[in-house]
C-alpha cells in the first residue's frame, strides 16, 4: 500500500472512529463508516491540510468511498 | 385555569467540588474549595491565574472520542449532568418521550470552540477551513440538543442565555411549561465552559474577578471586607421536574416542590448592579408573591453573592428590606465561596444545593470569612465557615446575570 493510502487510512479510522479493517477500498463513509454529511466534509478538509491540496467542491461531492479518496489523493497530492 | 403542580424528580452535577451530585453535596457540606492554578491553559501571563475547574476530567470517560470531540465542553458537562438526573429520576422507561422538554441554561455557549477556530483562520492565510462542526458546536442551544438527541425527548427545547442567571431562567421556564401544560417533564439547568483565554481575559478587563493568586482557595470570599472579585468556575447543574400527578403515578423518588419563580431587571447598567437594589428587592417580591408564601416562610437563601466589593452588598441590603426583620432568622449562604462561580450554570448547580438543603437539613456555608464587612448588618447568619444543622422548609436560590437580569426560584418541601 502507498504511503498515501496508509496517511489516508489513518485519518479516517481516527476522525470516524472505526477498525482498520472496516476501511476497505469499497468502505463508504456515509453508507459503511458511520460518516454524516458533516464528518464527510470534516474528513476532505483533513486530507487538504494532510496533502497540502485544494480539493474543489464539485470534485469532493465524487469522493464517497476510501478508495476514491486515495486515488484522488495519489494523482493530486504535491 | 389552573395551575398544575410540580416537584423535582431527579439531580445531576458535575462540579468544581466532584463530578456527582454526591461528591458536590459532600464537598459543600464540608465546606471545600475548588480553587486551584489553572490547568487548561497556559495562564502566567494573566492577571487570574487561578479557577475552579472540573478536577481529572476526561472527556473520554464518559464519550467515545468522535461523540466527544462534536461537543463543546459545556455540552459535554450538560450531557454528563443531565445523564445523572435522569437516571436518577428513571426517566428512560415508562414515561411519554414527546412530553418530556429540555431547557437549558448557558450563559456564553461554546467559547473555546469559538476561540480555537477563530485562532486557527488567525494564523492562516486568508483562506477559510472553519470546521463543519464549528457554528453547531458554538451555539449554546447544541446542548438541550444533544440532550434531546441522545434520550429521545422530543418537547419544548431551547436555551435560555441571560449571563449569570441563564440556568435559573431555564429552571423558570421549565417549570411554567410544565404548570401551563405544555409538557409533563423537563430536563432542566445549566452549564457553562468559560475557562479559557477569552473567558479569563475578558473578565479580567472588566475588573470583575478575583486576582488572589497566591491563596487561590481563599479567593471566592463573599461578605468578607477583603472580597476582591469572582473566582471563575465551570460545571452543569441539572434538573428534572415533573408534574405532580405525573410522579406519583409513576411512584418517582420526590426531592422537593417547586413553587414559585421570580423575574425582573435592573434596567440600570450592563455591568454594574444597581447600588439601590430595587430590581433585586422586585425579584424576591415577585417570586415570593409566585409561591404564594410570605417572607416568614423562607428559611434559607442561597444568594448570588459572587465576591464582587458592589454586587455582594447591594443583594444583602435587598434581603433586608424585603425581609424585614425575619432577615435575621434566615439563613443566608454563598455556595459560590466553594464552587466559584458557573456564571450561566451558577442557577443549576445552586438549585441542587438548595433542595439537597431541605433534604438533608444541613446549610451549606459562605466559606473563607476572616473580616466582617462594616457596610453589612453583623446580625445576620451568613452562614460562615462551617455548615449548619437546620430544619429547611424553603429555599430560595438568587441569580443575577450582566445586563440586569434578576431570578429568583423557590423550593419547598414536599406536603400534600
Amino acid at each position: 500500500m502507498s504511503e498515501i493510502a496508509e496517511k489516508v487510512k489513518a485519518i479516517i479510522i481516527d476522525k470516524l472512529g472505526v477498525e482498520a479493517s472496516e476501511v476497505t477500498p469499497e468502505a463508504s463513509f456515509t453508507n459503511d463508516l458511520g460518516a454524516d454529511s458533516l464528518d464527510t466534509v470534516e474528513l476532505i478538509m483533513d486530507f487538504e491540510k494532510e496533502f497540502n491540496v485544494s480539493i474543489p467542491d464539485d470534485q469532493a461531492e465524487n469522493i464517497a468511498t476510501v478508495g476514491q479518496a486515495i486515488s484522488y489523493l495519489e494523482e493530486h497530492a504535491k | 385555569m389552573s395551575l398544575r403542580r410540580v416537584v423535582v424528580t431527579g439531580l445531576g452535577a458535575i462540579t468544581p467540588l466532584g463530578k456527582t451530585v454526591a461528591e458536590y453535596w459532600d464537598g459543600l457540606a464540608a465546606g471545600l474549595s475548588g480553587a486551584a492554578p489553572i490547568t487548561r491553559f497556559d495562564a502566567s501571563k494573566f492577571k487570574t491565574r487561578f479557577a475552579c475547574e472540573v478536577k481529572n476530567y476526561n472527556p473520554d470517560d464518559y464519550f467515545p472520542t468522535k461523540e466527544g470531540r462534536k461537543m463543546d465542553l459545556f455540552t459535554q458537562f450538560a450531557v454528563i449532568a443531565s445523564d445523572e438526573a435522569i437516571k436518577d429520576a428513571g426517566l428512560l422507561e415508562g414515561v411519554n418521550k414527546d412530553r418530556v422538554g429540555v431547557i437549558w441554561g448557558s450563559g456564553i455557549g461554546g467559547l473555546k470552540t469559538f476561540q480555537e477556530e477563530c485562532f486557527n483562520f488567525a494564523k492562516g492565510d486568508g483562506t477559510p477551513r472553519y470546521n463543519p462542526f464549528f457554528i453547531p458546536k458554538m451555539i449554546a442551544d447544541s446542548s438541550s440538543g444533544n440532550i434531546s438527541i441522545k434520550n429521545g425527548f422530543r418537547g419544548p427545547n431551547f436555551v435560555t442565555t441571560s449571563a449569570c442567571a441563564s440556568s435559573s431562567d431555564a429552571i423558570v421556564a421549565a417549570y411554567n411549561y410544565i404548570r401551563l401544560g405544555m409538557a409533563d417533564v423537563a430536563v432542566t439547568g445549566g452549564s457553562e465552559a468559560a475557562i479559557t483565554e477569552a473567558g479569563v481575559g475578558g473578565f479580567n478587563s472588566l475588573k470583575a474577578m478575583s486576582e488572589r493568586n497566591d491563596d487561590a482557595p481563599s479567593a471566592s470570599r463573599p461578605y468578607d471586607k477583603d472580597r476582591d472579585g469572582f473566582v471563575l468556575g465551570e460545571g452543569a447543574g441539572a434538573l428534572i421536574l415533573e408534574e405532580y400527578e405525573h410522579a406519583k403515578a409513576r411512584g418517582a423518588k420526590i426531592y422537593a416542590e417547586i413553587i414559585g419563580g421570580g423575574l425582573s431587571s435592573d434596567a440600570y447598567h450592563i455591568t454594574a448592579p444597581d447600588p439601590t437594589g430595587e430590581g433585586v428587592v422586585l425579584v424576591m417580591q415577585n417570586a415570593l408573591r409566585d409561591a404564594g408564601i410570605s417572607p416568614e416562610d423562607v428559611d434559607y437563601i442561597n444568594t448570588h453573592g459572587t465576591s464582587t466589593p458592589l454586587g455582594d452588598g447591594a443583594e444583602i441590603k435587598a434581603i433586608q428590606k424585603v425581609f424585614g426583620e425575619h432577615a435575621y432568622g434566615l439563613n443566608i449562604s454563598s455556595t459560590k465561596s466553594m464552587t466559584g462561580h458557573l456564571l450561566g450554570g451558577a442557577g443549576g448547580i445552586e438549585a441542587v444545593a438548595s433542595i439537597l438543603a431541605i433534604q438533608h437539613g444541613i446549610v451549606p456555608p459562605t466559606i473563607n470569612h476572616v473580616t466582617d464587612d462594616p457596610e453589612l448588618d453583623a446580625k445576620l447568619n451568613f452562614t460562615f465557615n462551617q455548615a449548619q444543622k437546620r430544619e429547611v422548609n424553603v429555599a430560595m436560590s438568587n441569580t443575577f446575570g450582566f445586563g440586569g437580569h434578576n431570578t429568583s426560584v423557590v423550593f419547598r418541601k414536599l406536603q400534600d
